[in-house]
């Protein structure tokens, strides 16, 4: 193995440049370094003004997305020896707009994610005196993938139809408001299916599948959009054919 | 609408999955090469005959032709970015479904 590699990194800096623009650094290739540890050299020792987030390099905070050779990764996650020999290509997440360099503006998802309500909604609070809420391992299972999500935003910049209609509530949304729906704790899903089931909800979904393909927690947010179609479906299709009081 | 037309979408993909390659492999390669001895022609004819089996592939054709509808519809609209011709898209699809419907319908339980 080589021992050093190129890192192409796109810089943005709104104060002086127009256009995004393309930096090359030659970084040292170690087998442990990620594609995180190449950019903290870049900062710590070849330029300090390259900007992009970052927190806790172990795949958990979900801050360090970017696109690597063209694909959404967590750069904490992805190392560099195997883009060897490079160049390897370092772009902010695709489908966002850039605040600087690396770093990208979240704001449209952070506005989305309220409006699904995720956490749990109870009819009616119980006093903690009341003791907690039992769950059987069985129904723990059923949500389980849906919680691992750290909103790293990765399948945002995957998704091909949020890339066309920004409208779109996206994958992690829906994934996390199945995560709450398929809780056995929770009596919220009413209060959800307004969001969930208008046009710029699960039916603008074509099931590409690639938010579940990038997913770097394993989280299936194509097949919980999936699962929701069919409730969503069901639901109506009783509206439909029943009378009120046996839906 | 969204629902319905998914619904029959989704009921179209899994016929569609589970019974064209079943048929093409016993009509496209196992019959005419020989491999499975194929029915002979009155007893297909017998069975073709039944009204279940009409009605069945009646219903099949029609929910393929949705699930097609469906499909296309999406291709057009994200595939093309052709969305902003959404009314003509819609009626060429679902319209052709019905058409084909009509058609299949025709020759399954009028004609044959």
């Amino acid at each position: 193995m080589a021992d050093r590699i190129i890192l192409r990194v796109t810089r943005y800096r709104p104060e002086s440049d127009t256009e995004p623009t393309t930096q090359e650094h030659e970084i040292p290739l170690r087998k442990e370094w990620s594609v995180l540890d190449g950019l903290n050299h870049i900062k710590d020792h070849l330029d300090g003004t390259l900007s992009y987030r970052w927190s806790c390099r172990m795949g958990v905070c979900g801050s360090c997305g970017m696109t690597v050779n063209g694909e959404p990764k967590l750069t904490c996650a992805t190392f560099l020896g195997d883009y060897a020999p490079g160049p390897v290509r370092v772009e902010p997440l695709s489908n966002f707009p850039v605040v600087r360099d690396l770093v990208v503006d979240i704001g449209d998802f952070m506005r989305k994610l309220p409006r699904v309500k995720p956490w749990l909604i109870r009819s009616e609070q119980e006093p903690p005196a009341a003791g907690e809420y039992p769950q059987l391992p069985a129904e723990r299972e059923e949500y389980e993938q849906f919680s691992m999500c750290i909103n790293c935003m990765l399948c945002y910049a995957a998704c091909p139809v949020y890339a066309l209609d920004e409208e779109f509530l996206g994958p992690a949304a829906i994934a996390l408001a199945q995560r709450y729906n398929l809780d056995s704790r929770d009596q919220g899903a009413s209060e959800r299916t307004d969001v969930l089931s208008a046009a710029e909800g699960i039916w603008a979904c074509t099931f590409v599948g690639e938010c579940s393909a990038v997913c770097p927690k394993d989280v299936d947010p194509a097949g919980a959009i999936q699962r929701y179609k069919f409730t969503a479906a069901m639901d109506s299709l009783k509206a439909l054919l029943l009378p009120r009081g046996a839906r | 609408m969204e629902p319905f037309l998914w619904l029959l979408f989704s009921a179209g993909g899994v016929l569609s999955a589970l019974l064209i390659p079943v048929l093409l492999f016993l009509f496209g390669l196992a019959f005419p090469l020989g491999w499975v001895s194929p029915p002979d022609h009155a007893h297909l004819s017998a069975v073709l005959g039944h009204p279940v089996t009409r009605v069945a592939l009646f219903g099949f054709c029609v929910l393929a032709l949705f699930h097609w509808a469906h499909r296309f519809r999406y291709a057009l609209y994200d595939g093309l970015q052709l969305k902003h011709l959404e009314r003509a898209i819609n009626l060429f699809c679902y319209g052709g479904a019905l058409a084909g419907s009509a058609v299949a319908g025709y020759l399954l339980l009028a004609v044959l």
